[in-house]
């Protein structure tokens, strides 16, 4: 299992700091944003991204969880049942606009379940999608707003993003299965 | 009955991170829990955590089980656990389909085993049923492919309702290992009791079982059960209790003359303020219902500020979510 490694612990916060000015320069000020992080580690970004605005803009925008395994399109055929945490919604998001944090955007349908999940709770201003990596493949006409790195990858590919609250360790690598033999 | 006050957030905001290394729940039916593991008991009740917050959103709703569905088989009246039952499954968007003996083919003499079979064969994925004799639910899961759960069969097991009474105690206490909980009451006509006793030990939950010696199945204590007692005591019994479970009286099996009068049972057994005084000041009361007030249970305790009771119906309705989402989900 070759690995190779795509972003390092200053690679990463660099690129959240990044992400957090755009969100505050593209929503004019950080009225109505609330941080959505999608479990498991879009939790961890979305509350770092925060902590990045809190900083230089002096502003507790809220932040919640989201567990996105009861509306995936693929719980019936998986197999095996994906282990359900609660879902935290910190404010009532009528009218708000959101932001959606992922690790990974990969195939698009994460993103699908957790819109439908989101708009179970109220009907949002808007729904923006940050990701730390945009690794292309897309199955679904869904885009990120905030991308922290763009990534080209092939589909036996994968790519693995590792962080101090879940991982012990910041880094993003990618992994070649060495099944089939690669390209 | 949200789980949205700021210190449960704060906990589930800063988790480090989900226990992912519960595997999944291995098996297709739900007969009782004394084959459940530790483990399997521990997945059960964090899934019912995310459910319980489903429960708590203005849309009760997921679509995680469409095109699903179940059908409740009762042949003994319920409330609580077949509306809890259809109400789980309506949640997650599956089908609920009641039906019960009187108005089926059972009146005209169809066998349990070929009613089982033709509601398999309409298309059901999942069977909840309650029978009056101890173990018809698993003579039918031997007959069908389909999933069943035991809603409650005779006097010998209830299942979900031991892991509701679990998630009610690990909520309020935080944790069942170590928790000393009474059960008072009619012991040998109560499948709760059972399902509790298995549910609970496995937990590392001390059990004190209160109760006239009439009431007290044998075999229930040591040596197959170590951490279970008897103390048939009331007042001794509850001290230093941290969860106290009076049983309904069942006075539909009364009729064996296993009690001198029901006078003198409230007289020694009912649960009332002045013994509930004796056990741990912010104890919990649980009664896996329907209750007689004025029998086991005074209104004032039933209804008073350590009773959980009403909380137990809503776990109830979380509980059976879980089940259905882990059975159910991810199926085949």
């Amino acid at each position: 299992m070759p690995e190779k490694l795509i972003l390092n612990q200053e690679d990463i916060h660099r690129a959240l700091t990044r992400i957090a000015h755009e969100i505050v320069e593209k929503n004019h000020g950080c009225d109505g944003l609330v941080f959505i992080g999608m479990r498991t580690r879009g939790v961890p970004l979305a509350k770092r991204i925060a902590a990045e605005i809190k900083r230089f803009e002096e502003v507790d925008v809220p932040v919640g969880a989201l567990d996105i395994n009861l509306y995936r399109d693929d719980v019936l055929s998986l197999g095996w049942q994906p282990p359900v945490r609660p879902t935290v919604m910190p404010t009532d998001i009528m009218g708000k606009s959101i932001i959606l944090v992922d690790d990974v955007l990969y195939t698009g349908r994460s993103i699908r379940a957790a819109m439908d999940a989101l708009i179970d709770f109220g009907r949002p201003r808007s729904i923006q999608l940050a990701v730390l990596v945009d690794r292309g493949h897309r199955e679904l006409p869904i885009r990120a707003d905030y991308v922290g790195k763009n990534v080209p990858t092939a589909a036996d590919e994968e790519v693995e993003v590792r962080l101090k609250e879940t991982d012990g360790r910041d880094e993003v690598a990618i992994i070649r299965s060495d099944r089939g033999g690669g390209q | 009955m949200r789980i949205t006050n700021q210190k449960v957030e704060k906990a589930i905001l800063s988790e480090p991170a989900p226990s992912l290394k519960q595997g999944p729940l291995r098996r297709r039916h739900i007969l009782d829990l004394d084959d459940f593991t530790r483990e399997e008991i521990e997945l059960v009740l964090e899934t019912a955590d995310a459910m319980k917050e489903i429960l708590g959103r203005e849309i009760k709703k997921v679509p995680t089980l469409r095109g699903k569905t179940l059908v409740t088989m009762f042949y003994e009246p319920s409330t609580r656990t077949r509306v809890s039952f259809e109400q789980a499954a309506k949640s997650l968007s599956a089908d609920v389909i009641n039906l019960s003996a009187s108005g089926s083919s059972t009146e005209k003499g169809e066998s349990l085993i070929d009613t089982a079979r033709t509601i398999q064969a309409l298309g059901a994925d999942v069977i909840v049923m309650r029978h009056y004799h101890a173990g018809a639910p698993y003579l039918i899961a031997q007959h069908v492919n389909v999933s069943v759960i035991n809603g409650g069969d005779g006097c010998h097991a209830h299942p979900t309702q031991g892991l509701l009474d679990l998630y009610t105690i690990r909520e309020y206490l935080g944790t069942v290992e170590g928790v000393k909980v009474v059960i008072i009451g009619d012991i040998l006509h109560s499948r709760v009791a059972r399902s509790n006793i298995w549910g609970l030990t496995k937990m590392g939950a001390k059990v004190v079982l209160c109760a006239p010696p009439t009431l007290v199945p044998v075999g229930l204590g040591p040596p197959a059960f170590p951490s279970v007692t008897m103390e048939p005591n009331l007042d001794r019994a509850l001290g230093g209790a941290d969860v106290v479970m009076p049983l309904r009286l069942q006075k539909e099996r009364q009729q064996r003359g296993l009690l001198p009068s029901i006078r003198e049972y409230i007289q020694f057994y009912q649960l009332d303020s002045r013994r509930l005084s004796k056990a741990k000041p912010e104890a919990l009361v649980l009664h896996p219902g329907p209750m007689n007030e004025g029998v086991e249970i005074t209104p004032e305790v039933a209804h008073g500020a350590q009773s959980v009771i009403e909380e137990q119906v809503t776990n109830g309705v979380a509980v059976r979510m879980a089940l259905l989402y882990l059975l159910v989900g991810g199926a085949q």
